[in-house]
């Protein structure tokens, strides 16, 4: 191509690259997202044709109980579940980067349950929750108490299912980790010489320095929370009396039980400005308390 | 659990519980194999990772590469639009891509679970971009004045120093195709190709009570994912490490 200078070759070659990317974006994304904002404004079964309906879904969900219900599940569960996996997930990073033998070995045994994810780690649980025979109200039983139904009550199945999911915080760990990497030594030790003790010297250097990390973990966090689905759908499918009835879980019953698929478009787009919301809040606080090195005004 | 899982169904309600089943029943996993047929779920799922891999790490190269060293306007917008992306929840998109699959007729095939793959997935863009960027440029403008256009330069220069962000790419993706239970459950209705995750649940709900089984075919499904991540294991940490996850 000699007509076409150097840069604009350079370009040409740049588009021609993220193409993949640029179709997948818009056939599985923004096409998608588009019509799902259509079919929100229609009632339609799949079988028949869809037939507009205007705002009705929307309307509808203000008087859906259910809606409610999933919604304010997923809420708690959000307010249970991120605090624990930012310090839970910290306190484990700082236990995975000690300078002791064997530390591969024990960062392995911690990252490994995450790993096991999906089905097959809900099931375990089940069996770990289990009333009568599981290992959970046996070791409590050994200590003289008498252990509640766990995820067959709803009082506590909520709580079953965030204690189930601090098994994967291995994951956040190692996120962690790789903040408290980037922790320039020399700081932490300037600060011990300056006479700070080792809580002054880790709440005042070496928090702030890893605030993005903090950050991305919280997004990642809240985004995932508010996907929950797996854990809910094969241990308590919903129950019971919907107790752990999550938002995605009414979405899918919606859109592949019950087939309004205009209905659970809707469901999705109201999930999908949520998570937005939630996500801008937490962009536009980080301005105050994530510290960028190199980056301060 | 690898207790329970070799048991009667009586020795695991006993109290007190025996640690050391006496004696242990292998025969619960070949008759969890016989009951579902579990190999054949394997063979599903191994097909669908191979091609979900085969298709990340095709796609997700080149967009890569592109973002990391090409030069274009519209470049960096773009490349938010990769990260805004990253944070999008599936379930949103969930009930159009049901819909645009079944109007091609894709419902029960795997290709709803394999074709996506080949346009790319933002996590792995992300992460190999920031890969490449590591990378000392020498090499390639080297290739570059001895004539190489950028596809040869993609294959013969950045492939073989990329070897570890790859397997990261690999492993990952490996993973959560194994472990996809939602996709496989909107996609997959007839029996003949469930994946591994539908399999268990379907064995779940089909013998609930029957928990020495249960546990059998929970440890089989979990087995490849550990044995894959004990082998790849300081690959695996240090990958996330080494994407520079810094926000």
């Amino acid at each position: 191509m000699p007509h076409l200078s150097a840069s604009r070759r350079e370009a040409l070659n740049f588009y021609l690259c993220i193409s993949p990317w640029l179709a997948g974006l818009l056939i599985f994304v923004l096409g998608p997202m588009l019509v799902s904002l259509g079919i929100s404004f229609t009632r339609w079964d799949l079988l028949s044709p869809p037939r507009f309906v205007g705002l009705r879904n929307y309307e509808r969900m203000l008087g859906d109980p259910l809606f409610w219900q999933s919604l304010k599940v997923t809420a708690i569960y959000t307010m249970l579940y991120v605090p624990t996996e930012l310090v839970g997930g910290l306190a484990l990073a700082l236990l995975m980067n000690q300078r002791v033998p064997g530390i591969a070995v024990f960062r392995t045994i911690f990252y490994l349950p995450s790993v096991i994810s999906g089905v097959a780690f809900v099931v375990v649980w089940m069996w770990i929750f289990h009333p009568e025979a599981g290992l959970l109200n046996l070791a409590l039983a050994q200590v003289g108490i008498d252990g509640p139904r766990w995820l067959t009550d709803p009082h506590t199945a909520l709580s079953a299912l965030w204690m189930m999911s601090l098994w994967g915080l291995g994951r956040a760990a190692v996120i962690y980790l790789a903040g408290l990497k980037g922790v320039p030594k020399e700081l932490h030790e300037a600060a011990i010489i300056d006479g700070a003790n080792a809580w002054q010297a880790f709440r005042h250097v070496t928090i702030p320095l890893i605030t993005p990390t903090i950050f991305f973990n919280l997004v990642l966090s809240l985004i995932a929370t508010f996907q929950t689905f797996t854990s809910a759908f094969v241990a308590t499918n919903g129950g019971p009396l919907d107790s752990t009835l999550f938002f995605v879980l009414y979405l899918y019953r919606q859109a592949f039980e019950r087939f309004s698929m205009g209905y659970a478009a809707a469901l999705a787009w109201v999930l999908l400005l949520i998570i937005l919301a939630l996500t801008l809040l937490v962009v536009r606080s980080s301005d105050r308390w994530v510290y960028y090195e190199g980056a301060r005004r | 659990m690898i207790s329970s899982s070799l048991k009667p169904d009586y020795a695991i309600f006993a109290v007190p519980p025996q640690l050391i089943p006496n004696p242990p029943r292998w025969a619960n996993y070949p008759e969890a194999l016989t009951f579902v047929p579990f190999g054949r779920y394997t063979l599903n799922t191994l097909l669908i990772s191979a091609v979900t891999i085969v298709g990340h790490l095709l796609s997700c190269t080149v967009v890569a590469y592109a973002f990391a060293r090409l030069r274009a306007p519209g470049r960096d917008a773009l490349f938010l639009v990769v990260l805004a992306t990253m944070m999008l929840p599936y379930p949103v998109t969930m009930v159009p891509l049901y819909v645009l699959f079944r109007a091609l007729g894709w419902i029960n095939t795997f290709l709803p679970l394999t074709v996506p793959a080949f346009f790319g997935s933002p996590l792995y863009i992300f992460l190999l971009r920031q890969f490449f960027l590591t990378l000392p440029t020498d090499l390639e403008d080297a290739a570059r004045i001895d004539g190489a256009n950028t596809a040869q330069i993609i294959w013969h220069v950045i492939l073989p120093l990329s070897r570890p962000a790859l397997a990261t790419v690999a492993i990952f993706t490996f993973q959560t195709s194994w472990n996809d239970f939602l996709a496989p459950l909107i996609y997959l209705q007839n029996p003949q190709n469930y994946t591994v995750t539908l399999g268990l649940q379907f064995f779940r709900t089909s013998y609930t009570t029957s928990w020495g089984y249960l546990m059998a075919a929970a440890l089989i499904t979990m087995l490849p994912v550990v044995i894959v991540f004990l082998l790849a294991q300081r690959l695996f940490i240090e990958g996330i490490a080494m994407t520079g996850v810094k926000g």
